[in-house]
């Protein structure tokens, strides 16, 4: 990686620590600790699950959120500011600015999920009072929906390169919601015929598969992953983001930013 | 006093007298609409369309209806409700939202089955929702076990119930008491041995403290009807024989027809009536009992349960 993205995706690091993202991890904590205390009372025998089902579901949730409204920004912020200019008259590419921010964001949202884990584990630990050989796929499920941010943040920066912030938060939310249907999405188009079966399955194939990422419920469950899941979702999801992020590439490389 | 410490000052008693008073307006609001946070409604009854609508954390739904679930039935039945309208769709949405969550089946059917008060009344429902778990989590022997239950206890469908232990034993690690369940159900269906034995095979293979405490409820129970009806039986016996009542266990004891005085589960005396009735000293502390209690007694709304030994 060149030393150009390095120090944006740096900068864009502390640019989202000074925009106070990392604040979320309080509402985190006071959610996991008032789930560990609470379920036990209004609950019966749900304890570890639910602060594995809350834990994961809230790092999944409020790390979407998060990629999706600082990764709309993430352009149009520069522009709007006119920093980009400032940034592009040096010897940056403009891609290099796209990837830049990508690994940025990427990186923020990996220390968010840090803590938000280490949250999780001292809940589990609260409720549980010993650690178990199973709770070792959470970092499992942790994993998954780390790679499920690095497309929703690939993604929210493809809708940020050509369209308004407003807009670019709807379409990355869409594809979000689309993208947990996406295995149904595969089950209707199983269903049709002809060019229409042709084009319901290329359009399933077509957004992310976000469902495959989410274990969330089997590990609370205690059940494994297996490792060849664990392989080719990291592929997929590695490739997906690469391709989104082209995407941003080819738009933003064209823009007219006059 | 600076200007902007006087507006900080100013604004912050403020905000918390409108926060003050806005509780105190919303609890005159909810007196004035008693029960409308409580309303028998549920809004979506799919338990597909939920999952859709997860968005793929239908764990967490899960754990949230169970929840909902175990707060609707708690709340009837300590009001001592006789209908329960919303508690089988209520289950059946938490396990089809997760249909491996063990407990809502295992705790469930056990809401489901028993008649009002103890229960919903819904044996037939407890029924599919264990028949649904099993469907889901063939491997867990518990499940068996617990449709066996509903079939003896609350069905009476004994042959069935034999079925259901015998299948279960059947699963790899089932607990050995499935096999001599099924047994016990096949030869002596209806006696109260089998009860005892069902029973002590709930208490020893949970480590549920609720479910234990109920379990020897329901021992202590079965202890007391026997006991009463076998005193009950030698206090005819001796009637025969003297030609009148006892007027005492000491009587009975005198003449060589009891080894001391009788006395029930907790260790208290039972008592011998004029009439010729045996009852307990405190039938409030033996929930379940259907003998030995004094006429027209009315058991709590809630059982109440003592620590199980």
């Amino acid at each position: 990686m060149s030393a150009r993205i390095v120090h944006i995706a740096s900068n864009t690091f502390r640019e989202a620590v000074r925009d106070r993202v990392l604040y979320n991890l309080i509402a985190f904590a006071l959610l996991m600790s008032g789930a560990a205390i609470l379920v036990g009372q209004i609950s019966i025998d749900i304890e570890r699950l639910v602060v594995i089902n809350l834990g994961l579901t809230a790092v999944s949730l409020f790390g979407m959120v998060i990629a999706i409204f600082f990764g709309i920004g993430l352009v149009s912020k520069e522009i709007e500011k006119r920093t980009l200019y400032t940034v592009l008259s040096r010897p940056v590419q403009r891609w290099e600015f796209i990837v830049g921010k990508f690994f940025g964001l990427a990186g923020t949202l990996v220390v968010n999920t840090f803590f938000m884990a280490i949250g999780v584990f001292a809940a589990l630990l609260y409720v549980s009072h010993r650690f178990q050989g199973s709770d070792g796929w959470v970092l499992v499920a942790l994993y998954f929906i780390i790679l499920q941010f690095l497309i929703i943040t690939a993604l929210a920066l493809l809708f940020s390169s050509f369209s308004s912030p407003l807009m670019a938060a709807v379409f990355a939310f869409a594809l979000f919601v689309i993208g947990s249907f996406a295995e149904d999405l595969r089950g209707f188009a199983a269903m049709t015929q002809g060019v229409t079966r042709w084009l319901a399955t290329g359009a399933a194939y077509l957004v992310p598969n976000f469902s495959a990422l989410n274990v969330i419920s089997s590990v609370a469950h205690e059940q494994p992953v297996a490792g060849q899941l664990v392989l080719f979702n990291t592929l997929y999801a590695l490739i997906y983001a690469a391709m989104a992020l082209c995407g941003a590439v080819l738009i933003f490389e064209r823009r007219n930013l006059k | 006093m600076s200007g902007s410490r006087r507006v900080t000052i100013a604004a912050s008693s403020l905000l918390i007298a409108c926060l003050l008073s806005s509780v105190l307006l919303l609890r005159q609001v909810d007196q004035m609409r008693a029960g409308a946070t409580l309303q028998e409604v549920l809004y979506i009854t799919s338990p597909k369309m939920l999952k859709r609508l997860s968005l793929g954390y239908d764990g967490l739904l899960a754990d949230i209806y169970w929840t909902r679930a175990v707060q609707y039935f708690g709340s009837h039945h300590q009001a001592g409700a006789n209908h329960y309208a919303l508690l089988a769709p209520l289950l059946e949405i938490t396990t089809a939202l997760d249909p491996h969550l063990l407990v809502a089946y295992e705790f469930g059917s056990n809401f489901l089955a028993p008649a009002p008060p103890n229960g919903a009344g819904l044996p037939d429902r407890a029924i599919a929702l264990d028949q649904f778990g099993i469907r889901n989590n063939p491997n867990e022997w518990r499940l068996y076990y617990d449709l066996g239950f509903i079939y003896y206890m609350d069905v009476k469908d004994y042959a069935k119930a034999a079925d259901a232990f015998a299948t279960g034993s059947r699963v790899p690690n089932a607990h050995p008491f499935l096999r001599l369940l099924a047994a016990q159900m096949a030869q002596h269906a209806g006696e109260i041995q089998t009860a005892r034995m069902l029973w002590i095979a709930t208490y020893k293979t949970t480590q549920d403290a609720n479910i234990r405490a109920n379990a020897v409820a329901h021992l202590r129970a079965l202890q007391v009807d026997e006991d009463v009806t076998n005193l009950e039986a030698l206090v005819g016996l001796y009637q025969s024989k003297a030609g009148h009542l006892p007027s005492s266990f000491s009587e009975m004891q005198m003449a060589g027809m009891l080894g001391g005085i009788p006395v029930d589960p907790l260790g208290a005396p039972y008592k011998l009536t004029i009439e010729g009735r045996v009852e307990v000293r405190d039938p409030d502390n033996l929930p379940f009992i259907e003998k030995g209690t004094p006429p027209g007694y009315v058991p709590p709304r809630t059982p109440k349960f003592l620590p199980a030994d």
